[in-house]
């Protein structure tokens, strides 16, 4: 057999039932990505004799005989295809795992297929970019900026520094490294909703060949603690165990097998014989606090942080400004209703996963997918009991996150296998496993009521909620902390009454995810103000116009805070609303529709903190090296959010220099510091800060070292291009460097931020649809969004990360739902049964920028990654019921889910 | 994806050397099904490439299509101009979830065999009155009509070890005027309901209801029906048990999407739009 990849023959067989994905990465093309592995994605797409194809669909011994081209072979001799480079003009990207697939595939179109679009590219899932830039990519859009003056680069649209790597598939990811010796995990998992393990045989296990050890709970640490990583490990119950003798939703795992091959740990995994005494299962949330329902956690206290184990309750919330009740009664107008948010998956296209391995110098190395590296290298350093200084994490570039990755679901046991076995280890998840074991945004049933007087002046809001965490506490009290706080201090109102209440139940647990809690909140919320809006006659501009906070108003949301260090940094919310409203009032030609096509507006407005509470720590280090460049050292990860740009530019801009003298070292615990992780909007609001004051350190010690060797007032020192300055003399940094060294004084400065004070963020988001009344179904005519990102660091990026944002929260509002049967399992767990948005979903927005600049923030900016996600579902469904007159209360908004109420309403 | 359980792949050339069926084996075709799921009881796949059935023959009275041909070699097919129907088989192509990257290892046979309600080449070879050739387990051949080889929600009429060697179209059918409606949750995605409408020259009108079923269902009206006698008849012929339900549709939603496309076909075939 011979295969012939990239112009290559590989004397190599594959097994007989490998498929062409794997034997490729096997051989080195490492470009070749899994996002599925089901033929849903496209992120493997090769070309087979210059046809691409989706080669996990493809068995291996197919493709012998044939020319095989991956993204690494897809231009001659290094060089780029004109489809990469027009990739890279554009930046059609964000994270890139989808980028070598996307590129392949839109190289191959044919004319035809190049005018549609949606048609053409049906079979390739991009979850980070909304599909704007790559529609400006295959148009031959550059979005770049080629070259910029030194000093110059904040504000810019300068391109994200992996990007000639990434369109050229040798951006290195969570698993594209080669390992000698490695063995892989595979893990067996729960069926049961509920049990407890009463004993498990390995014994037909332990003789398949290849397998290496076994791991159950008897093997894992006792420690208890959450998959949820925070900068405060009192935020989350501690509520897992690596390996429980308790099971508690369908999908935990039960055991670990570390084997030679997949293959081999897989079928180890099948032998082990599982006794379980299955328990009652709690599925319905609604169920969990009455008395008699199955208790979930029932030995846990408020010393693990559990608000009351024997009601399923995890925490809860409640306070209540002024006097909500009486208020109702005696105003103009009111509203009530109860809206459902559902089970969404983050999606992200590389799955949760990473390798493990301990050195020469008995340090434990993990490399993974993660956004959160120091805070994981704690939480590993605790559970083994392992110095800090024996655990590096890292990651190199990490293929989307979105919150879901602000965990720690494979380090733990990845831990636990090499430090078993001595043996470097691999744990790869599968999509399924995404699906049934990782995290989910978390469901919630959210009651409003709220008043306004005869002018639209609200008089009272009030939020009853109830979130369902699933079977671990991850994040389950932070994010609905989050969901009534922000939600309602954005409005001025003088009663304001918040319930809540977070629940266990034997499901597959519910995390971070972008938002954190908030769109669930606002899309009950932003329906209460158009619906006060509507019953008065005003609009629903106006009506927010009369009520939310202006600059200098105080924040509210009962029960009073004890943090009370959010600030005005700036304030553009009054900009976004005016930016909004007469977008969409702008004169746009509409497309004929029949009189069946009914046609709404909506608006929904957001506030973000632009830091979580109680503290985010960043660390940056930088150093100028010999050849007058310098060396910048992040901890925050780079998932496709794009600071890694901006650090850049943040650094250059300072240094006076320009970006591509910025070397940019990340996400690596061994480089030292601290980093909380990439989290809550922090990339460049708190990292960016660190490495704004490591910068201006260095800035100053550049100038005294200069001023030191002139003998000159170092007040008359400026940095002007790769130079320091003094009237007619000029040092470059190169010099400086030669100097510094021989001095025996390297020049180097260090940064911190402490994620204190916090400002606010805005956005608003405005539609116009039309929903057939015969149908349900949804166009979308009209998609504007106005974002406050205070001074904007890279416009293009940032537009990006708004439109990224939409489109995803588009596959919450219309789509994407996790169904959930009553036994407990996902019922769809994979991307053909899970509809991701794609190419031809997503309607192009028309995004614009507030102008302020931010006090706080890093060179005036602020966060702009999280929040453009949240005001989406509720102004769709605000512009729904414009449209049709009905308020739908539970999205997905899915033609077969509105119907009825059409059907009601309007007949055949 | 891997399938790590499968130990050998078996390449007969001619019926003589199809291996004896045994329990973990399983026929590849395009292998886009098998492959994208995991198939934890296979051990042996049995390779029908090597079989070298030609995809796509045109005879005196049929049009045949192997079981082997690719959705794209069916869409790439030069109609002669007579047949009306030509514009379905790119309609019913287009319905595919899949993209036309799967179209081109994808497999007309495959599509029948998954018999899921909205498998495209169900709806496109049960609107031609397709007859299925199967080659028995034990020898010989049966026939049967596509609609009747679907029986249900990944059902058909197939025992362990029987293959589905072709689809036999007939020229006549192919010289009908057709029209097509299909209809889903998202733009591109899963069909939710798909219906094909056929007249032939001596007026009978025929509706093939597919997607929003677990099974193709076929209706004729010999003569011209009206709106309320359509809508009767589908009526008493899809009664709600048979209405599909999954996350790609509700059947309530299914069942009107039904009658809505079905009254759009009788008015686009009949030119008429009075009730």
């Amino acid at each position: 057999m011979s295969f012939e990849v990239n112009g290559t023959n590989f004397p190599q067989a594959p097994r007989a039932g490998q498929c062409l994905r794997t034997f490729l990465r096997e051989l080195g093309q490492l470009g070749v990505k899994k996002g599925c592995d089901a033929g849903d994605c496209g992120a493997c797409t090769v070309l087979l004799d210059g046809e691409p194809m989706h080669s996990c669909l493809i068995p291996a011994f197919r493709a012998e005989g044939r020319a095989i081209t991956t993204i690494e072979g897809l231009a001659a001799d290094g060089g780029m295809h004109p489809m990469q480079q027009a990739f890279l003009d554009a930046q059609g990207f964000q994270c890139g795992f989808c980028t070598a697939g996307m590129i392949l595939t839109c190289a191959a179109l044919n004319q035809a297929q190049r005018t549609d679009l949606g048609d053409a590219l049906k079979g390739n899932i991009c979850r980070c970019t909304g599909y704007r830039a790559i529609e400006d990519a295959i148009h031959g859009k550059t979005n770049v900026e080629g070259c910029v003056e030194a000093g110059d680069a904040f504000g810019r649209n300068l391109p994200a520094p992996a990007g000639p790597d990434v369109v050229r598939g040798t951006a290195r990811y969570t698993f594209d490294t080669e390992i000698d010796g490695l063995l892989h995990v595979k893990l067996l998992r729960s069926p049961h909703a509920h049990a407890k393990i009463v004993a498990i045989d390995r014994s037909a296990a332990m003789i398949v060949p290849g397998v290496h050890a076994i791991l159950t709970h008897e093997d894992a640490p006792s420690v208890l603690f959450s998959t949820a990583r925070h900068e405060k490990d009192w935020m989350d119950p501690e509520d897992t165990r690596i390996l429980d003798n308790v099971v508690r939703f369908i999908g935990q795992k039960v055991a670990a097998i570390v084997a030679e091959s997949e293959g081999a740990a897989e079928e180890a995994c099948r032998r082990l014989k599982v006794d379980y005494e299955i328990l009652p299962a709690l599925i319905d949330p609604e169920q969990a606090m009455t008395p008699g329902a199955p208790l979930v956690h029932p030995d846990r206290t408020s010393a693990n942080r559990v608000a009351d184990a024997q009601r399923n309750l995890v925490a809860e919330i409640h306070g209540e400004f002024g006097d909500v009740a009486a208020s109702l009664a005696t105003s103009a107008v009111t509203y009530e209703a109860t809206f459902h948010s559902h089970r969404v998956q983050h999606a992200a296209l590389e799955t949760h996963g990473g390798l493990a391995w301990l050195d020469e110098g008995g340090t434990l190395n993990v490399r993974t997918s993660t956004q959160v590296p120091f805070l994981t290298r704690r939480a590993l350093s605790d559970i083994f009991g392992l110095p800090a200084d024996k655990v590096r994490v890292f990651c190199e570039r990490v293929g989307g996150g979105f919150g879901g990755k602000q965990e720690m679901f494979v380090e733990d046991i990845l831990a636990l296998a090499a430090l078993k076995t001595g043996r470097p280890v691999k744990l790869e998840l599968t999509r399924e496993e995404q699906f049934i074991a990782t995290s989910t945004r978390h469901p919630m049933r959210v009651h409003v009521k709220a008043g306004a007087d005869a002018d639209g002046k609200l008089t009272a809001l009030q939020l009853d909620v109830l979130s369902n965490t699933g079977a671990y506490g991850n994040h389950g009290g932070s994010v609905m902390f989050h969901a009534v706080s922000e939600s309602i201090a954005v409005y001025n109102c003088p009663n304001k009454r918040v319930d809540g209440f977070v629940v266990y139940t034997n499901t597959v647990p519910a995390g971070a995810f972008r938002g954190y809690g908030l769109p669930q909140s606002l899309i009950a919320v932003e329906a209460a103000i158009d619906e006060l809006a509507k019953q008065l006659g005003i609009s629903p501009y106006d009506m927010r116009r009369r009520n939310i906070i202006r600059d200098g108003d105080p924040m509210l949301s009962p029960p009073p805070s004890d943090y009370h260090d959010v600030l005005y940094g700036s304030y553009g919310l009054d900009q976004c609303i005016d930016l909004v409203e007469r977008a969409m009032q702008a004169d746009q030609p509409q497309p004929e529709l029949p009189a069946e096509w009914l046609t709404g507006d909506g608006v929904a407005l957001t506030m973000i903190d632009t830091v979580p509470p109680a503290g985010h720590i960043a660390d940056a280090m930088i150093a100028l090296n010999d050849d007058g460049g310098f060396d910048l050292t992040v901890g925050t990860a780079e998932f496709g959010n794009g600071t890694s740009t901006v650090h850049r530019q943040i650094a250059a801009t300072i240094l006076a220099t320009t970006v591509d003298r910025i070397r940019l070292r990340q996400s690596d615990t061994a480089h030292g510091g601290h980093d909380t992780g990439a989290y809550g909007s922090t990339g460049i609001f708190v990292a960016g800060k660190a490495t704004q004051a490591a910068a201006m350190q260095l800035a100053t010690e550049l100038k005294a070292a200069a001023a030191g060797a002139w003998l000159c007032d170092v007040g008359t020192c400026i940095l002007d291009g790769e130079f320091v300055v003094s009237g007619v003399r000029r040092m470059s940094f190169a010099e400086l460097a030669k100097l510094a060294r021989e001095g025996g004084r390297p020049l180097a400065a260090h940064g911190n931020s402490e994620g204190t004070p916090r400002s606010v963020g805005f956005n608003v988001h405005g539609f116009r649809v039309a929903v057939n009344k015969g149908t349900g179904e949804i166009k979308i005519l009209r998609s504007v969004q106005a974002a406050d990102a205070g001074v904007v660091a890279n416009p293009m990026q940032c537009r990006g990360q708004v439109e990224g944002g939409v489109a995803q929260a588009l596959g919450a509002a219309l789509y994407e739902e996790m169904v959930i049967d009553a036994d407990g399992r996902v019922t769809n767990p994979k991307f053909r049964d899970y509809h991701l948005p794609s190419f031809a979903d997503v309607p192009r927005t028309e995004v614009f920028f507030a102008e302020t600049s931010d006090t706080i923030g890093p060179l005036g900016a602020k966060s702009m990654s999280e929040s453009p996600y949240n005001p989406v579902a509720a102004a769709l469904g605000n512009a729904i019921a414009d449209a049709t007159g009905i308020r739908f209360t539970a999205p997905p908004f899915k033609p077969d889910r509105l119907f009825p109420a059409l059907h009601a309403k309007f007949g055949d | 994806m891997d399938l790590n359980t499968i130990t050998a792949v078996s390449h007969p050339q001619t019926r003589a050397q199809l291996p004896a069926w045994t329990p973990g084996d399983a026929w590849l075709a395009g292998g886009t099904w098998l492959f994208s799921e995991p198939q934890i009881h296979l051990t042996r796949l049995i390779d029908l490439t090597d079989l070298k059935w030609p995809a796509l023959a045109i005879t005196e009275r049929h049009l045949s299509i192997a079981a082997t041909c690719t959705i794209s070699q069916l869409d790439a097919l030069a109609c002669p101009p007579d047949w009306l129907a030509a514009p379905l088989i790119s309609q019913c192509c287009r319905a595919f979830l899949a993209s036309f990257k799967i179209w081109k290892t994808a497999t007309v046979g495959g599509n029948l065999c998954m018999s899921l309600p909205a498998g495209p080449m169900i709806s496109l070879t049960a609107a031609l009155d397709g007859v299925c050739t199967i080659w028995k387990a034990g020898g010989g051949e049966q026939r049967i009509a596509v609609a009747e080889f679907v029986t249900g929600n990944q059902r058909n009429r197939l025992s362990p070890g029987d293959l589905l060697r072709q689809i036999d179209i007939p020229i006549a059918a192919l010289k009908r005027r057709f029209a097509f409606r299909q209809i889903s949750l998202a733009p591109v995605g899963r069909s939710a309901a798909l219906l094909i409408g056929s007249l032939d020259g001596t007026g009978v009108l025929k509706l093939t209801v597919t997607a929003s079923t677990v099974r193709p269902i076929l209706l004729s009206f010999p003569i011209a029906p009206d709106a309320s006698t359509l809508r009767t008849a589908i009526a008493d012929e899809i009664t709600d048990d048979l209405y599909h339900t999954d996350i790609h549709g509700k059947p309530f939603w299914r069942k009107h999407m039904t009658l809505r496309l079905a009254e759009e076909i009788r008015a686009e075939l009949l030119g008429a739009t009075t009730p």
